[in-house]
């Protein structure tokens, strides 16, 4: 196993130096906020994340936890990716990444999708680890929708 | 260096009884497979233990040449299996001491085990008529501890709601021993049954059980004890531990998945109600009603993993052909090297006890901050296979303060070098993610 295919340098900066992480009140006092608590019970990893919208644009995505390098690397390029973007537009990069996480290795990324995102195509090849990756982007989709927002029909097939 | 030297009369260092590793590894097919492109060090088999060539075997000859159901055929191949079936449940009770080989229950493992008299103690509870010793409700209590596996906890929390008695545990001390000091405000005359584990699948701790035992007989409840993990390991008699229940599984001893044990003294056995209903487990039935036959049929209801027990009877042969002794020796030496091996990393912290006293083979630990699941991404990409999550004991966790544990856990076959490979495991873990 090529182990440098796992552990992709963007993952292990995003872990190392994760961004946006710590829960945060919206600042709009009219924002609708959403909240979600998921956990991986195979291995104990946490996540809460939280989603701030004013119905169309999601104003800030924040989140706390505890978890292996792949699922906290995950949540900190989840918030770089879908911070301010409009509800459609952050579906087609939540369908992107769970459709990536769910190819075992066949799904080619798209950069101009994904971002960051692209480096966990190696993930992908390990399936004990795609719970990981998915952990944040399962509990963001799960606020989003407490939050009054849809954001992806796709349901995981890890 | 200075030797020093034991008294005469005192048990002499060349006295404890040994095996060839190198022979027992030459057993197991399985060890000469590569992982990762790196020979394989198997250090996980707290989790399920390989099987010897010795078992596959017969697993396969039963199949092959003796194959029929049990227990209910005239002919010869029915009458061979059931010899091999009722063959292999004399093999365990010999294994264990059991008093009487009808002591013996085939289970599917210790989770079913533990869940027949949890059930047991639940339908006694329905039934004004049945054994006293069996019937809780509501003042009654159940005493378990922090340290169980889930398999341990959850069948009491839900028998607790099902007949309204509370459940009490013993908590942990810091180096992850039971902490008794509450013994006698825990253990009362309103208790019903203690269940334990005999040793930690997490912690490797080792109980001491006689003083709970005193206090178990002293308030008159029954004691369970969960021997997944001490009975593959060190010898065990039922008589001497002075158990009502002891409960293992087969898979984690060289034997099959899908096979394990409920001990229980004679006269409790014959005591409880039925838990499953069927065939095999009846005495006679009308449409109205039935009566059941005596242990352990009553509590095998249906066509039982016959292979299974067979492999299971086969494992035990093996092991004994070893002989526990020297299997339970071999494991300290291994624990005692490893735990001075494993202080000689940068960061490491272990959990539960760091001497290779009171404790088996199987050490959890952390390293730095770095998470259990990088760790064991880490060390299988060496071919260095260990456990990490919350080991089905997430309570042991919780007390730690940590989300999960990386876990090392050694058997008979396994070497001094596979612990060192662990070690150069681990460096190769601080390079990636410090």
């Amino acid at each position: 196993m090529q182990l440098d295919q796992l552990y992709q340098e963007i993952i292990l900066d995003h872990y190392k130096h994760p961004h946006g992480r710590g829960l945060r009140e919206a600042v709009d006092p009219d924002a609708r906020v959403g909240e979600a608590h998921h956990v991986n019970p195979t291995c104990g990893d946490e996540i809460t994340v939280r989603v701030a919208t004013d119905g169309k644009v999601f104003t800030d995505i924040s989140y706390d936890g505890v978890g292996c390098s792949i699922s906290q690397a995950s949540a900190s390029v989840l918030h770089e990716l879908l911070r301010g973007r409009a509800a459609d537009d952050a579906a087609t990069v939540h369908e992107a990444f769970v459709e990536l996480m769910s190819g075992r290795g066949q799904v080619t990324p798209d950069e101009e999708v994904l971002g960051d995102g692209v480096a966990f195509a190696g993930v992908a090849r390990y399936p004990a680890r795609v719970k990981c990756a998915l952990l944040s982007w399962m509990a963001f989709k799960d606020a989003a929708a407490r939050a009054g927002v849809g954001v992806s029909p796709t349901e995981v097939k890890a | 260096m200075t030797t020093i030297a034991i008294p005469s009369g005192m048990p002499q260092y060349d006295d404890v009884p040994r095996f060839d590793v190198a022979t027992v590894r030459a057993d197991f097919p399985i060890l000469d497979r590569e992982v990762n492109g790196h020979r394989l060090v198997y250090l996980d088999s707290a989790n399920t233990s390989h099987k010897p060539r010795q078992v596959l075997d017969v697993l396969a000859e039963h199949y092959a040449m003796h194959n029929a159901n049990v227990s209910r055929s005239v002919h010869t191949l029915g009458t061979e299996a059931t010899e091999a079936y009722e063959g292999a449940r004399a093999k365990i009770a010999t294994f264990i001491n059991a008093p009487s080989v009808d002591e013996v229950v085939f289970t599917k493992n210790s989770t079913e085990a533990i869940n027949i008299v949890a059930y047991a103690f639940s339908n006694a509870s329905l039934r004004p008529d049945a054994d006293p010793r069996f019937r809780l409700g509501p003042g009654d209590e159940i005493v378990i501890s922090e340290m169980e596996h889930h398999s341990n906890i959850v069948p009491w929390q839900l028998l607790a709601e099902r007949t309204g008695a509370t459940l009490r545990w013993f908590p942990l001390t810091d180096h992850g021993r039971l902490d008794e000091s509450g013994l006698e405000e825990l253990v009362t005359e309103r208790t019903k049954i203690v269940s334990l584990v005999h040793m930690s699948n997490i912690l490797g701790t080792v109980n001491a059980t006689a003083r709970i035992t005193q206090r178990v007989r002293e308030v008159g409840a029954l004691l369970l004890l969960d021997c997944s993990q001490s009975v593959p390991h060190l010898p065990m008699d039922v008589v001497d531990y002075d158990a009502d229940f002891i409960v293992f599984t087969g898979h984690k001893m060289c034997g099959p998945t899908g096979i394990g044990v409920l001990w229980g003294r004679g006269e409790l056995l014959a005591a409880m109600p039925p838990v499953f209903g069927g065939g095999s487990m009846i005495e006679t039935v009308s449409m109205a009603r039935s009566t059941f036959a005596a242990p352990p049929a009553r509590f095998e209801a249906g066509t039982p993993p016959i292979a299974e027990a067979v492999a299971l009877g086969a494992a035990v042969d093996y092991l004994t052909g070893i002989g526990m002794r020297a299997i339970q020796w071999h494991e300290k030496e291994l624990t005692a090297y490893a735990l001075d091996a494993l202080a000689t990393v940068p960061g490491l912290r272990i959990f539960g006890p760091n001497v290779p006293v009171g404790r088996g083979g199987t050490i959890s630990f952390a390293l730095g901050d770095i998470h259990p699941h990088d760790v064991g991404q880490v060390l299988d990409s060496l071919g260095v296979q260990v456990r990490v999550g919350h080991h089905c004991a997430k309570p042991v966790c919780t007390r730690f303060g940590v989300p999960a544990m990386t876990r090392a856990s050694f058997y008979l076959y396994t070497t001094m070098d596979e612990i060192d490979a662990l070690v150069a495991g681990l460096e190769q873990v601080r390079k990636v993610f410090d």
